[in-house]
């Protein structure tokens, strides 16, 4: 298992576009990924999880992936949150 | 005898017709309990609805794009997703295979959990996505039993449609042809379903609340959402004017709309530049439509209020770098905050005033709250690469106040360069003109910004010094008030004396009698609510600049409002 923290850019925080562009990107990956945020965890493939975090920008977020090609989908998954976009 | 509703105006503009009630077509909510024998052709019924509901909400996403853009049409691609939700799925399962619930009450109950989950969440972001869920469930539902969605074939030619509050997949579904109003008893004006509203250009009301039911289905309904007025069962006489007012409405729609790719120029060739008042970046899109040529007042407010701590310098780049590219070529003034202690903001320990505007407010706020105030200046310079901006400062009373916050524009230009960030070369940086000693002393600031634009609200305010919300002294908030004209005539001839252009972003821009007048004095930019365009742009393409002129002449000599206002229609 992987893991890293990663600070929101999106203006919105995890909100409905955003929310389902981490969705989209996380279902492509075959290993389990999860988004832990203020003592909540949500799984990144469930985008009703993911707005239940409530999540703002600015705000830190810890991501964690287990399974094949764990690596690989958390860097893509932290660079998504990243950008304006994620 | 005719009954009036009040509502609020979410897309101006007129409507008559019969009204069409959309009554919700969801079943009863009763539990539907199953025997352990039919668990497997309830999943299966379940599963059948989602690919059912996937292959519709598709389609309205699709028609989404094609109507209303690529913006609106994430809104049901949101829902897609949650519609194939496994923690969803998941839930749904168990409460039929082993709470033995039917599909129906299961979907039910599995989407109501999730909304109520959301709706508990503090940010009022998150929490208006249990309305999606909600959607969802909708959706699902009448897949499950089978009775689809109103199709637009159903409504009439001349449809209003009257209706609790609408899912964003009804707005899109409806023709703008067919449906001439949508009157809703519920609805923020900021909902999914405004926003479709606006963007497809049918005229709504909302917030009727529970007057709607005054309304019988086939009752002939005039929606006039330019006041927020709706009149059911006009008597005759009524009938006629209002069948007058309507057909009048759609000429000059028309008119109008062959306007939109016309630059705004008078007879004799006189260029005036027709912009858009936008709060928000998404807002671009309908100035541009509605044929703006830039956007001269974007009010950063919206950015800061409602929210536990100030937006990040990041946040802030995504909004007006959006806003920026949406726009380029075109120039985007924005405005940097403007607010004081009528809008309390929580992160902000303002001192608490008897007169919040006459106190810290705008300009003031921020050349005390520093740091607040680099932040957003900071954000529109690094955004600057993206597009064509102009920045401007509220409230300007002394020239102090301007030098001040040019310093530490200029310093926070710098820092951004050590720190290796592009800014663009020149960003003009304006004044905006509110209180009578900016009027007053405009020869000295044009001196030292590169434009002015004349807040019309707030200026009438302090010069006639009568509260701008004070329902008893509406005779002193009247722009045309002599002082004002004065104060207005004097700025731009200033501005114009040292060389800088002279706008307008308050409501008085978008007065059509107030045009010529202000044409007249020789302003350069009107900019004003995207609906207003259309009709000032007719206005001025059929001005004479120099009559006009002459106009502003003759008006100077009037000594009260009144007599300014009779002579401006007389001449119109």
């Amino acid at each position: 298992m992987v893991h890293s923290k990663v600070i929101i850019k999106n203006p919105v925080g995890l909100h409905a576009r955003p929310a389902a562009n981490l969705v989209k990107e996380a279902v492509r990956h075959q290993c389990a990924i999860r988004v832990e945020y203020n003592g909540k965890t949500a799984d990144a493939k469930s985008i009703l999880q993911v707005l239940a975090l409530g999540a703002g920008c600015g705000e830190e977020v810890e991501v964690f992936a287990d399974g094949p090609g764990e690596a690989g989908a958390l860097a893509t998954i932290v660079a998504l949150i990243e950008s304006e976009e994620g | 005898m005719a009954q009036r509703l009040k509502g609020i105006p979410v897309m101006p503009g007129l409507g008559l017709g019969y009204a069409v009630i959309l009554k919700s077509t969801l079943p009863p909510e009763i539990d539907e309990r199953i025997l352990p024998g039919d668990v497997g052709e309830e999943l299966k019924k379940f599963q059948d609805a989602v690919n059912q509901a996937c292959r519709s909400l598709e389609q309205i996403r699709d028609e989404a794009a094609k109507k209303a853009g690529d913006q609106e049409a994430a809104i049901f691609e949101a829902q897609l997703l949650m519609l194939q939700d496994p923690s969803l799925l998941d839930l749904v399962e168990q409460k039929i295979r082993r709470d033995l619930f039917g599909a129906i009450s299961a979907s039910r109950q599995a989407c109501e959990e999730n909304a109520a989950m959301l709706s508990s969440l503090e940010d009022p972001y998150f929490a208006a996505r249990a309305r999606d869920v909600l959607d969802v469930r909708d959706h699902l539902l009448r897949c499950l039993m089978g009775t689809p969605l109103q199709k637009p074939g159903d409504y009439s030619d001349r449809s209003v449609l009257v209706a609790d509050d609408l899912a964003p997949s009804d707005v899109i579904s409806l023709d703008p042809e067919k449906v001439r109003a949508v009157v809703l008893a519920q609805g923020g004006t900021t909902s999914h379903a405004a926003i479709l509203l606006k963007a497809i250009g049918i005229p709504t009301l909302m917030g009727i609340g529970v007057g709607l039911e005054r309304i019988g289905s086939g009752d002939l309904v005039f929606v006039d959402a330019n006041i927020g007025e709706v009149t059911i069962n006009p008597d005759d006489q009524t009938e006629m004017e209002l069948k007058a007012r309507f057909r009048a409405f759609k000429e000059e729609k028309q008119v109008l709309a062959a306007l939109k790719d016309l630059p705004g120029e008078t007879l004799d060739g006189i260029k005036v530049e027709l912009l858009g008042n936008i709060g928000s970046a998404e807002e671009a899109k309908f100035a541009l439509d509605a044929g703006a040529e830039g956007i001269g007042l974007f009010r950063t407010e919206f950015l800061f209020i409602n929210r536990q701590a100030a937006p990040s310098e990041d946040a802030q780049l995504a909004v007006y770098k959006q806003a920026l590219s949406a726009m380029a070529p075109h120039p985007v003034t924005i405005r940097t905050l403007d607010v004081g202690g009528d809008k309390p903001i929580p992160y902000l320990t303002l001192v608490e005033e008897i007169n919040p505007f006459l106190g810290v407010r705008a300009i003031r706020l921020c050349l005390q709250e520093q740091a607040l105030f680099r932040t957003q200046l900071r954000a529109l310079l690094r955004a600057s690469v993206y597009g064509n901006l102009q920045i401007m400062f509220p409230m300007i009373a002394v020239i102090e106040e301007l030098r001040q916050a040019k310093e530490i524009l200029h310093s926070v230009k710098e820092e951004l360069r050590a720190e290796g960030f592009k800014v663009a070369e020149a960003i003009p940086v304006g004044v905006m003109i509110e209180t009578p000693a900016a009027a007053v002393s405009a020869h000295f600031l044009a001196q030292e910004c590169d434009f002015f634009s004349i807040g019309t609200n707030d200026l009438v305010q302090y010069t006639n010094a009568a509260d701008r919300g004070s329902q008893a002294l509406t005779y002193l908030q009247d722009p045309l008030s002599p002082s004002v004209l004065r104060l207005i005539g004097q700025t731009i001839t200033q501005g114009h004396k040292h060389g800088i252009k002279v706008g307008m972003c308050g409501e008085m821009a978008g007065i059509p009698e107030a045009i010529p007048l202000l044409v007249g004095m020789g302003m350069d930019e009107f900019s004003m609510a995207p609906a207003l365009l259309p009709k000032a742009k007719s206005v001025v393409r059929n001005l004479d600049a120099k009559k006009a002129a002459l106009l502003w002449q003759e008006v100077k000599q009037l000594k009260t409002a009144q007599e300014i206002r009779d002579y401006l229609q007389a001449s119109l």
